[in-house]
């Protein structure tokens, strides 16, 4: 039995007056956002500068083409330190950061007042500084070259890599650690036959993922001093040798293509 | 009948490679690899013997950090950061959402398509400071250039993540709006975008995350923000002040991930 008569509605609406509402509001709130800190980010910004802006770009752009193609020959022995420091540094980031990750997760760790919060430090702490930024302060302390940007990447690496990591220890299915804790077995039996085989596939997923991120973030690394092809391209943009520095691009691009291939072809095959 | 001996003890068969040949063979391919690797390292001890020092002094600028000192440096970089990565995140999102649409294969024809993939490819593989270079020599140094070169990396990022989202959505909702013979404008407002909202709107505060951590970087190659700040403390041996830029960046980048993931929950 209808009390109320429904109110006769002319035409089909999407949303509740109140959603309609909400919506509108988010737009007002976003774009006077936008408006807001656009002008606060262009307060010191000079706008007669752009005014030529397309004239530089194209002048840019005739002086970046074409790539100096023999250039590539002094590339090779840089090439081949960049992709040492992504895998050294990936290797070296794992090693620390799987303790890390056992460390961190909730059903793992020893301690979850004192120990687990530190382990989530450590994972914060290297997950928000970029391995450009580590590696300008491990060149400081260290000196230039490609030590300071392998240890770059392993500390950042530790970040992601403990991250993802502990993510899968804490989703395991627990029935089977339980099956191999009734048969007797000691802690470290536990985490080695019930634990590590739910997680490898994650962790070859993830590192193989981070070193694909790895290749990418190494190749930039010798704009301060870090080795690797980044030294040549900030000898180039020092000299404003852009034909060469063209030809980097072009060697990074190729480069981070057949890395990220690989990464998705390993990926694909563990699954 | 013959009693069958059944093993006593179990061997857990090998994790990767089952062929032992095979598994010898890769392990001796890692450790040459290992040894070619680090012999290119070079490592100067004396160099790194010295550096300590100034490393100890850095860990100690790290535990006491001085933000007073150098705050109007700071604090400029700090507001150019935020409002860089908020305006580029904005833009980014609404500009990759035209993108996303054309480079989904279901709801885009073949050119469009093409050219959008194109498109997410090339600003997905060039690293944000390499970007930055270029807008740098392009627009001058300061934030604008940072602000170009964050929406164009998030251009990238969403359209890819959108165009994924929107080609494994339900594709009977759209047949159902299709039958009813609407445009499609009508289509992507009626019968796509609810069913990617909620994922999109989680995803961009994620990138916000990503935007914000990326801005302390590109203004190490001039494009204005908190990177410059923090590169020239280092390079005037401030330790204290880099060590407060660092701290402040740590607490940023934790309030953004633990307020996007509450946003993002209330979204869902």
């Amino acid at each position: 039995m209808m009390t109320q008569p429904t109110t006769a509605l002319t035409a089909w609406k999407r949303n509740t007056r109140r959603h309609e509402w909400l919506v509108w509001l988010a737009w007002l709130v976003t774009i006077s956002a936008f408006i807001v800190t656009w002008q606060i980010m262009n307060q010191n910004t000079l706008w007669f500068f752009l005014a030529d802006a397309p004239e530089q770009i194209r002048d840019l752009g005739g002086r970046m083409f074409p790539p100096s193609w023999s250039y590539i020959h002094y590339l090779w022995g840089p090439l081949w330190d960049t992709l040492n420091i992504a895998t050294l540094g990936t290797l070296i980031g794992i090693v620390i950061a799987v303790p890390v990750a056992f460390l961190a997760a909730r059903n793992t760790t020893p301690s979850r007042r004192l120990v687990r919060p530190l382990a989530l430090l450590v994972i914060v702490a290297s997950r928000s500084i970029n391995s450009l930024i580590w590696a300008l302060l491990l060149v400081a302390i260290l000196g230039p070259g490609l030590l300071a940007g392998v240890i770059a990447i392993a500390l950042r690496s530790i970040g992601f890599v403990g991250k993802l990591m502990y993510e899968a220890i804490e989703e395991i299915d627990t029935a089977q650690v339980e099956a191999i804790e009734a048969t007797g077995a000691s802690l470290m039996q536990r985490l080695d036959y019930g634990i590590v085989p739910q997680i490898l596939p994650t962790f070859f997923g993830v590192s193989v993922f981070r070193w694909d991120i790895n290749i990418r973030e190494s190749t930039i690394l010798g704009l301060v001093g870090a080795g690797g092809i980044g030294l040549q391209l900030q000898a180039a943009l020092n000299t404003l040798a852009w034909p060469r520095v063209t030809m980097i691009f072009v060697v990074i691009l190729g480069t981070v293509v057949v890395s990220e291939w690989v990464s998705s072809q390993v990926r694909n095959a563990i699954r | 009948m013959t009693t069958q001996r059944y093993p006593r003890t179990w061997r857990r068969p090998p994790v990767l490679i089952p062929d032992p040949r095979w598994r010898w063979g890769f392990y001796l391919a890692v450790l040459i690899y290992l040894l070619a690797a680090s012999s290119t390292l070079d490592v100067n001890w004396q160099r790194a013997y010295e550096g300590l020092e100034r490393g100890g002094r850095f860990a100690m600028g790290f535990l006491q950090p001085d933000f007073t000192t150098r705050w109007r440096d700071i604090s400029l970089g700090l507001v150019e950061s935020l409002t860089m990565t908020l305006t580029s995140t904005i833009a980014g999102v609404l500009l990759a959402i035209p993108v996303g649409l054309g480079a989904a294969r279901n709801i885009s024809n073949g050119p469009v398509y093409l050219i959008c993939r194109a498109f997410v490819a090339v600003s997905r593989s060039l690293q944000e400071v390499i970007i930055a270079i270029l807008f740098v020599a392009m627009v001058g140094f300061g934030p604008l250039a940072g602000f170009l070169t964050l929406t164009f990396a998030t251009i990238g990022f969403m359209a890819k993540l959108l165009a994924e989202d929107i080609e494994e959505m339900d594709e009977r909702q759209a047949e159902a709006i299709r039958a009813t013979g609407a445009s499609w404008l009508q289509l992507i407002h009626v019968g796509v975008m609810p069913q990617v909202m909620p994922r999109l709107i989680g995803l961009s505060l994620y990138r916000l995350d990503i935007n914000f951590r990326e801005s302390a970087v590109i203004g190490i190659v001039g494009a204005g923000g908190i990177g410059a700040t923090l590169n020239t403390a280092i390079d005037r041996y401030e330790y204290d002040s880099a060590g407060a830029v660092l701290i402040i960046i740590i607490v940023i980048v934790m309030a953004t991930e633990y307020l996007s993931g509450y946003v993002r929950k209330w979204v869902q």
